[in-house]
């Protein structure tokens, strides 16, 4: 297990030398980032296709060298080192799995290839199998199997290694159907607490990254935009793309003018003091935009805001009713059962707005 | 209209379409659910024309099309694989459905700029497929599927390959263009969500057979079975096995007895299953069955939490609203509204979603 | 698009005559003269199975089955590792991708029998730049004379004008497995063997057995090339079934023996490619009784 630190990590890729992990025409570049990582945690890289944390990830592990900056593993700079001298494991999108070999040799396979006594190797072998699940199935052929076990088995070969660094996912439940993906994540995330392995897990699904990771890192064309555990994420995004690209849906967010410790919004004045400290004023702030939580928009009869309910979707266990608000769309999250008002008054929850200027967060002074 | 009867269609030893009964109307979503190798793809084939079943017979608009080769039944197709032509450009592969039918170029402008307007296509028309992103790739696919004006677009989980937000995005458009097209709409999927987004109608299938046919929240609401709770749950349904004493369930652990208005058989075995939202921590009522089980695992999202316990030596998982985290093996209760709980006999069939009974002890 | 005829069957129709003609009739007509002597006259007399006894017992074709066998089997064990060696060689992208698939596909494109005659100048000690070559340093080397030679001189020129194939084959193969594969392997601190046989090998196992079996049965009808360049010798040095075959039929117009030993070759190359087909699918029987129903 390692510690992993990013110094001055830039990539670009030379013109016609793609990601070959994705099917997008343009090369993802990374611009010039630092980060530590400490040792045990679980870390998700969040981003839309094209945002580069594949290929973070693959400077990561090795399998790309970056244009400028390094790689440390506990302190000790790996850049000019192989994936395997990195010591690291690698989950890809679809299952890599050594066909004609059993599911027990294909977990045996990194172990033999470092030339482990067979003793050692029976007893990791044996153990990975169990804490998959997968003793019954330990000689069949790995390509009788079904995906989500396939996929078991690429995660078999980083767990089957005691000295593996990190255990580093490359979207690894794209292929998997839904249910199973509960089962296949929920198992990685007891492995993680159970072994504390370093891992990091590249998706570009929020629910997959907020679940699985203690912290997120948000990336988008090629930079970080922020770097937080889920609550943090969830609750104050740092940009308005955080705030979009998580939650689902994601933030509402609309012009506003600032007076004072007011957001006007239209004709609506709506107070900022629960948010952003009672003494917060108005500084002359550009471009400012109110950013609210589909979750903490209130629909009610009495109190609020006028609005006109545009459209109403129903998903089972929550309804999003879309209002509008003085010319702008805002959906509202409702539970299962609550009652949609008519001609809706909206209000949202105190303390829960952010405010945004030129798309960055304003901070509560503190 | 798309009408199937007993349509079944078997390849070697292997089931792939289990006598399967629809009827379809135009203008109508009609969404397959269900797990990989459902029998979702090799039904729409055979609504294809594609392939032919052993038996059953297939009626469009009242005439029969069994047999009717695939290029005779005015079909479009969307892919999970983003299909397009790669050295055309974007305006000729949404024209391309149109220019084998000698339709005037005027015609073709027109008809081919108004359905990129619809799928916000405009600014690509003279760009290649292969320099757009997936998800515009989709939309020129899509493009291609709408202006061909078919009598039935089969489109074959659509939105898999794409990315989440994107997806979310997408979701949220195609009930308008379907809505467009008036053809009979075929769409497959996975994810129990994004059907219940799309709306529509929707055919739980499980092991080539359609389960449920009816409005998507009706069947999420009311599922006739088990499997259709337990693919339209997400996450996944929670079940308990109980064994009936005594005309009765016991609840382990609680004290707690479910009585049934209809009868209960003794010695029959009955599944309990309850949706993960449905599990709270606080009792609400003194009906609320308990549920008391070992915290293995809690999986923090943005704003709810997903706490996954051991309850009876089963997997059970709870959504819970707000950050709650808990320590491993600990032992919390979880409660249930009665009204909340699903209950099925041994074959499978809902028993009662509302009617029961809850005794305490 | 629109329209779908039937009309598209007239169209396989001359193919089908064509096929007819050249392939069934001609059968027919071996399995005809198979069973029958003639004594000339267009008189033919029944002799059942006996044609097919007398070649079964002759030593003659036995030397010849053998002959064949041994060359076919020497041809599988060089042309095969080397096709796949090079194209593990050959680049994956780049310019030197075209420059090689060109040079490889060369010796593809020349006729059986204008590569006989290149080798048969080529390696004549008098005037071909292979034979004056060895001679003028010092080696004895004569493909008329002398049998190791002669199979040689056969067995490189088959290697030179057929390795290209098995390189296509398994290059064609190599190209269409993902990067991930390599990257996992690396990752995994695999060494190159262990790539090759965990990965490329059963990866390029399908275009293999096409491989295996094209160059089987090319090089067990091979006539052309020796016949032009060692004309089945020396002696009977290589007289390989086809020459054998083509000696009694034409050569010696022994119609029914030769009818007869046309079917048993025909039997054996089926037999031969059964087998290797069986062994080399064996074990993919369970693997693709599950697949074809995944998109």
């Amino acid at each position: 297990m390692a510690t992993i630190e990013l110094q001055a990590i830039a990539h670009q890729y030379e013109s016609g030398q793609g990601s070959a992990s994705s099917d997008a025409a343009e090369p993802f570049a990374v611009n010039t980032l630092d980060q530590c990582w400490p040792d045990g945690g679980a870390y998700a890289l969040l981003g839309p296709s094209g945002c580069g944390k594949t290929t973070l990830l693959n400077i990561i592990s090795g399998l790309l060298h970056p244009t400028a900056g390094s790689v440390l593993f506990d302190g000790v700079d790996v850049t000019a080192r192989s994936p395997e001298q990195r010591n690291i494991a690698q989950v890809f999108q679809f299952p890599v799995v050594y066909e004609t070999l059993t599911v027990a040799d294909n977990l045996a396979f990194p172990l033999r290839n470092r030339g482990l006594p067979r003793l050692d190797i029976d007893s990791r072998v044996a153990s990975v199998l169990t804490m998959l699940g997968l003793q019954e199935k330990a000689n069949l052929k790995a390509r009788d199997l079904s995906v989500d076990d396939k996929q078991k088995i690429s995660l078999g070969r980083g767990l089957v290694r005691t000295d593996v660094k990190a255990i580093l996912f490359d979207e690894p439940l794209t292929v998997i159907d839904p249910h199973l993906k509960w089962q296949l994540r929920t198992e990685l995330k007891k492995i993680h607490q159970q072994f504390q392995h370093t891992m990091i897990y590249v998706t570009h699904d929020q629910t997959e990254a907020l679940t699985f990771a203690d912290r997120v890192i948000v990336m988008h064309e090629g930079s970080i935009i922020q770097v937080g555990t889920p609550q943090e994420l969830f609750e104050k995004p740092q940009h308005t793309f955080v705030g979009r690209f998580i939650g689902s849906p994601g933030m509402n967010v609309i012009p506003c003018v600032v007076e004072g410790a007011t957001a006007i919004v239209g004709e609506h004045r709506i107070s900022l003091h629960a948010s952003l400290g009672s003494d917060f004023r108005n500084s002359g702030l550009q471009n400012t935009e109110l950013g609210i939580r589909p979750e903490y928009v209130r629909l009610s009869q009495e109190q609020g805001l006028p609005a006109a309910i545009t459209a109403i979707e129903d998903v089972g266990k929550h309804v999003v009713v879309r209002v509008m608000l003085a010319g702008h769309e805002l959906k509202a999250i409702l539970r299962e059962g609550e009652l949609i008002p008519q001609h809706p008054k909206v209000s949202f929850e105190p303390g829960k707005i952010n405010l945004y200027e030129n798309a960055h967060l304003i901070e509560a002074a503190e | 209209m798309l009408e199937l009867l007993n349509i079944s269609r078997k390849v070697g030893d292997e089931v792939y379409v289990d006598k399967v009964s629809l009827s379809l109307q135009r203008g109508e979503l009609n969404i397959l659910l269900g797990p990989t190798l459902a029998g979702k793809t090799s039904l729409m084939r055979i609504m294809a024309g594609l392939d032919k079943p052993d038996s059953g017979s297939l009626r469009f608009d009242g005439r029969d099309v069994l047999g009717l080769p695939v290029q005779k039944r005015n079909v479009a197709m969307v892919y999970q694989q983003f299909i397009n032509y790669p050295t055309l450009t974007v305006f000729d592969n949404i024209a391309s459905p149109l220019t084998v039918n000698r339709i005037s170029r005027s015609e073709i402008a027109s008809r081919v700029g108004r359905v990129s307007d619809l799928l916000k296509l405009g600014d690509f028309l003279h760009r290649r497929p292969d320099t757009l992103s997936g998800g515009q790739q989709q939309r020129v696919a899509l493009a291609r599927a709408l202006i061909k004006g078919a009598d039935l677009v089969i489109l074959d989980e659509p939105l898999a390959n794409l990315d989440y937000k994107l997806r979310e995005e997408l979701r949220a458009e195609l009930p308008g263009l379907f809505a467009e097209m008036g053809a009979v709409l075929v769409y497959a999927t996975t994810e129990p969500t994004e059907a219940l987004v799309l709306g529509g109608n929707t055919a739980c299938m499980f092991g080539g057979a359609v389960e449920q046919f009816g409005p998507t929240l009706e069947l999420y609401r009311q599922p006739v079975g088990l499997q259709t709770a337990r693919i339209f749950s997400d996450p996944p349904l929670n079940t308990l096995l109980l064994h009936c004493r005594h005309g009765e369930l016991r609840i382990p652990g609680s004290g707690q007895s479910i009585k049934l208005a209809a009868e209960l058989h003794d010695g029959r075995d009955y599944t309990l299953g309850v949706r993960p939202h449905h599990l709270s921590l606080v009792r609400r009522s003194p009906e609320d069955i308990e549920m008391r089980g070992e915290v293995t695992v809690t999986e923090i999202g943005g704003s709810e939490s997903f706490v996954h316990f051991e309850f009876q030596h089963r997997a059970w998982v709870a959504l819970i609203h707000g950050i709650r985290e808990f320590a491993r093996s600990e032992v919390v209760s979880f409660f249930v509204q009665p009204q909340n709980s699903l209950l099925f006999d041994q074959s499978g069939s809902l028993i009662s979603n509302s009617t029961a009974m809850i005794m305490t002890q | 698009m629109k329209t779908v005829n039937n009309k598209a069957w007239l169209m396989v129709l001359p193919v089908l005559l064509l096929v007819g003609l050249s392939a069934i009739i001609p059968l027919m007509t071996v399995v005809n003269y198979s069973v029958q002597d003639t004594f000339g006259n267009n008189e033919f007399f029944w002799v059942g199975t006996e044609w097919f006894q007398e070649i079964l017992h002759s030593e003659r074709f036995h030397n010849a089955l053998q002959r064949t066998l041994l060359f076919s089997a020497l041809i599988l064990a060089i042309e095969i590792p080397l096709g796949i060696g090079i194209a593990l060689a050959m680049p994956k992208r780049g310019i030197g991708v075209s420059v090689c698939l060109v040079l490889m596909a060369l010796p593809l494109l020349i006729p059986w029998n204008v590569v006989g005659t290149i080798w048969q100048v080529f390696g004549r000690i008098d005037i071909g730049l292979l034979g004056h070559g060895l001679a003028s340093l010092g080696l004895d080397y004569n493909y008329t004379q002398n049998t190791f030679d002669a199979w040689a001189t056969i067995i490189i020129m088959d290697v030179w004008h057929w390795t290209s194939l098995v390189v296509l084959l398994c290059y064609s193969g190599l190209v269409a497995i993902p990067e991930v594969y390599y990257q996992a392997a690396r990752i995994d601190g695999a060494s190159r063997w262990a790539v090759f046989r965990y990965i490329q090998l059963p990866k390029i196992k399908r275009v293999l057995l096409i491989a295996v079996l094209l160059r089987f049965m090319d090089s067990f009808m091979i006539y052309t090339e020796p016949f032009v360049v060692t004309g089945g010798g020396p002696g009977n040095a290589t007289t390989f079934l086809s020459i054998d075959l083509v000696q009694t039929a034409v050569g010696q117009f022994d119609l029914g023996p030769a009818a007869a030993m046309s079917l048993i070759y025909f039997l054996i190359i089926l037999l031969l490619c059964w087998v290797f087909y069986t062994v080399m699918t064996v074990s993919d029987q369970r693997a693709s009784a599950t697949k074809g129903r995944n998109h």
